[in-house]
């Protein structure tokens, strides 16, 4: 074994074997805490208090995470569970991920149903629904922003707007149609 | 809600799990086309609710989709949403992470994800387009959103404080 030498720190083991029951109350404690999305506590929570990964560690994670369909944070949680504790691993980060949100959407959902009518209630929803579409809007153009300059990655977010939000067309007519196109093309320019 | 209805929403949501490149906000206009505009089981203005509430609920931002289930079809409903958009991406998630284990970076996954993101973000903005109206109904709400995108972009202030401040202009009466 050949490694570089390291000026200041001992060297860190590469990946690190966590038992179970940590991840699962580890993600516990992540989901808890995400308002909005899980990416940004999962960042602040395994980068920079427990240090389980460097920054560039996790950005690479969480590409791989974003790339594969589904929702993006528990695919996350399953990467990560998967990388320090194998099989188990994973199964526990699920779990610890969803259980906690499971039980908090029932309750929301069970007062919505009995609550969701009273004007307070109802006024209330009604403005943050408002922001909560500003968001979403706040979020694509944040996206939109590190698109390379050329007009092809433009034209292809234009025409999933046009077909999804204008024309209204299944999202799998859309997909089936430009993904293979957008992925060739990145591939044929690849630089 | 009859067995053939839970089972078109099983099948439904099952093939979302596999077109939901970029996450849980991609399939939100196909969700909101199939439950509001073909079946009708909701009013667009109760599914923008419904995501609202998974929206400041603590957890990933893929929980509407058991709302909108539950909200359907009470607990089975919620089941017949979500599990079927959950175990085949998360069973392909575990297939890859045993497989990345070994090969960590292929080219392809780089072509890939830089093909995939311009839809994405395609997608992303059909969701704001379609629920602006749902949720807005005069000029005071075009303005709110507004400012959000742009305190969003310009500041650094947790979503949390916006979504409170909206709730806070809901009941005084501003929108």
């Amino acid at each position: 074994m050949k490694s570089p030498p390291v000026p200041v720190a001992p060297p860190e083991p590469d990946i690190r074997r966590v038992t179970p029951l940590n991840l699962f109350l580890t993600f516990t404690r992540i989901t808890l805490s995400s308002f909005g999305g899980a990416i940004f506590w999962a960042r602040r929570m395994l980068v920079e208090r427990l240090r389980w990964l460097t920054e560039h560690e996790f950005v690479e994670v969480l590409a791989l995470a974003q790339l594969l369909p589904g929702a993006t944070g528990v695919n996350l949680a399953v990467l990560m569970g998967y990388r320090f504790g194998g099989w188990s691993g994973a199964a526990a980060s699920l779990a610890g991920f969803l259980a906690a949100p499971c039980v908090v959407i029932a309750g929301l959902g069970v007062l919505h149903q009995r609550y969701g009518g009273v004007p307070v209630v109802q006024h209330a929803l009604t403005g943050m629904s408002i922001v909560a579409v500003g968001l979403l809007i706040a979020t694509a153009l944040r996206m939109a922003t590190v698109l390379q300059r050329q007009w092809l990655p433009w034209m292809f977010a234009l025409l999933a707007f046009v077909g999804v939000g204008l024309l209204r067309w299944p999202l799998l007519v859309i997909v089936a149609a430009l993904a293979p196109c957008a992925i060739f093309a990145a591939w044929s320019v690849r630089r | 809600m009859d067995i053939a209805q839970l089972g078109a929403l099983f099948l439904h949501f099952l093939m979302l799990s596999f077109l939901a490149i970029g996450g849980a906000p991609s399939v939100l206009p196909d969700i909101h086309r199939y439950v509001v505009e073909v079946h009708g089981f909701m009013t667009s203005t109760q599914f923008a609710e419904l995501y609202t509430l998974a929206q400041v609920a603590p957890g990933p931002n893929v929980m509407y989709l058991p709302l909108v289930g539950w909200h359907i079809a009470g607990w089975t409903g919620a089941a017949v949403t979500s599990i079927p958009f959950l175990v085949p991406s998360v069973t392909l998630t575990l297939l890859i992470a045993h497989l990345h284990a070994r090969h960590p970076t292929a080219l392809i996954g780089v072509a890939i994800r830089r093909g995939l993101t311009p839809i994405t973000i395609g997608l992303i903005f059909a969701s704001g387009w379609i629920l602006l109206p749902a949720v807005n109904h005069d000029w005071r709400g075009y303005v709110l959103t507004t400012l959000t995108v742009v305190l969003v972009l310009r500041t650094s202030l947790n979503p949390l404080w916006l979504l409170g401040a909206g709730a806070v202009a809901g009941i005084v009466g501003l929108v």
